[in-house]
């Protein structure tokens, strides 16, 4: 096999009868850094929803590792079982738009109960947290409740709790969009360090600045279909009207 | 009748009124929870019917639940269940209150975001883990102040006992103050409740504070 980390063909889905994704496709290697534009309702979290799994989707196949975790080259979806499909979802880790942090259990607990339910001894998976919240700049909020943090807090706690898995790929869905201006900086800084440890991930956002200086690849994505991809410099250098539109419409 | 004795036998009244109050809640607070799953189940058999049961249990009287739990063996199936009467009256209310528990916790559950389930299955939870990690502790701390009302209100319902003529607080208290003509009884059987009440209450809000460690 070659390096290709994650597969995505033509992923289609409706939402009552309505085309939120027509097809869409879309690989992924080791260490690369994919963005994922576009305007609101164009699909991109619906992408990423059906790539986590949390969708059903219509049509298409994904797969992780060369490990299918859904096709249609039937004809119809079929899915994996139920024990490949958790074997794949540890490939990937998620970080949400709106953190869904558990309120009721301290950052500590949040970071650690996952990987203790994965198998990991207590020991370890308290290592593993200790070490990610130090490396985030959060080690005296260890026992604290999410209620206390503020935005950017939390979403960097998320982001250690989804690597505390040790996913070979993470995802994140508007990771910036629930914060203040203020706090988007701390947490783009953190998944810039993250790409410079070259951590595979896609990342859906509205942050061009951001999504140009981190990306190794952009996708613009319109009414469920990729309208084009390619490197940032491609991208925003690109004499196509549509996407100038779109880039011009953000950076005024 | 002296006093001591009035006061021994509303005791004894007493202590049926706390069983009656105690295996109740026992009963109905998991027995909701079941209920509740039946009712949100997308299987639209069950749902349906544990939707009638509901509309049933709380449209109608408590009072005419106790009889017919009581007698409908005996004018059905011509059983004798005359020995039957506590265990009757714990049905009777069990499955009532556990309507009304369902209902209290079916807002709960659905006051939970769907990121909760999300992140839970992201992280690898099982549906069980979910639940009983994930979600149950919030929506415990959500219903804590209905659940301390129909707490509230069960105390005072276990009067409705008096219906099958068990010998709980309220049907002795009414025995005693026809057999003397005094509403002293009476006085005693309100103020046993209220104070019965004031403990519920406190204790309730002793569980509420502690299940709302993380605010």
């Amino acid at each position: 096999m070659d390096n290709h980390l994650l597969e995505i063909k033509n992923i289609s889905k409706s939402f009552d009868g309505e085309e939120v994704l027509k097809d869409i496709s879309l690989t992924v290697n080791k260490g690369e850094v994919v963005s994922i534009i576009g305007p609101s309702g164009s699909g991109k979290s619906t992408a990423l929803r059906i790539a986590t799994l949390l969708e059903k989707t219509d049509g298409g196949t994904i797969s992780y590792n060369g490990r299918v975790a859904f096709t249609d080259e039937s004809g119809t979806v079929v899915y994996a079982d139920k024990k490949e499909l958790r074997e794949i979802s540890r490939c990937f880790g998620l970080v949400f738009q709106s953190f869904n942090l558990f309120p009721h259990y301290t950052v500590l607990k949040n970071i650690t109960e996952p990987v203790i339910l994965s198998g990991a001894g207590r020991e370890e998976a308290r290592t593993r947290a200790m070490d990610l919240l130090a490396k985030l700049g959060l080690a005296d909020k260890a026992e604290a409740y999410p209620g206390s943090l503020s935005g950017g807090q939390k979403q960097r706690v998320s982001i250690a709790r989804a690597l505390a898995l040790k996913p070979q790929i993470l995802f994140f869905d508007e990771p910036t969009s629930a914060l203040d201006p203020e706090l988007t900086g701390e947490v783009l800084k953190v998944i810039k360090e993250l790409a410079a440890l070259n951590m595979t991930m896609v990342i859906v956002t509205h942050e061009m600045k951001f999504a140009r200086e981190v990306s190794d690849r952009i996708l613009f994505m319109e009414n469920g279909v990729v309208h084009s991809q390619g490197t940032p410099e491609e991208l925003f250098n690109s004499n196509d009207e549509r996407l100038m539109a779109f880039m011009g419409k953000l950076e005024a | 009748m002296r006093l001591s004795v009035m006061l021994t036998q509303l005791t004894y009244g007493m202590v049926t009124s706390v069983e009656i109050f105690l295996l109740t809640l026992i009963f109905s607070l998991p027995l909701g929870l079941l209920v509740a799953f039946g009712r949100m189940s997308k299987n639209k058999v069950l749902s349906g019917i544990v939707k009638i049961y509901i509309a049933v249990m709380r449209g109608t009287p408590l009072m005419l639940q106790l009889i017919v739990v009581y007698f409908a063996p005996f004018y059905i199936f011509g059983m004798n269940l005359s020995g039957f009467r506590f265990p009757a009256i714990i049905i009777a209310f069990s499955v009532n209150y556990a309507a009304y528990f369902a209902e209290i916790y079916r807002g709960g559950i659905e006051a939970i975001d769907k990121g909760q389930y999300e992140a839970a299955k992201v992280l690898g939870y099982s549906k069980a883990g979910t639940f009983f990690r994930i979600i149950l502790p919030q929506v415990l701390r959500i219903i804590m102040p209905s659940v301390t009302n129909e707490t509230i209100t069960l105390v005072k319902d276990t009067s409705l006992a008096f219906v099958l003529a068990q010998a709980e607080m309220f049907t002795i208290a009414k025995q005693i103050a026809a057999k003397e003509a005094s509403v002293g009884p009476l006085m005693v059987a309100g103020l046993f409740y209220f104070v019965f009440n004031f403990i519920v209450a406190f204790v309730m809000d002793r569980v509420e504070k502690k299940l709302d460690y993380w605010t």
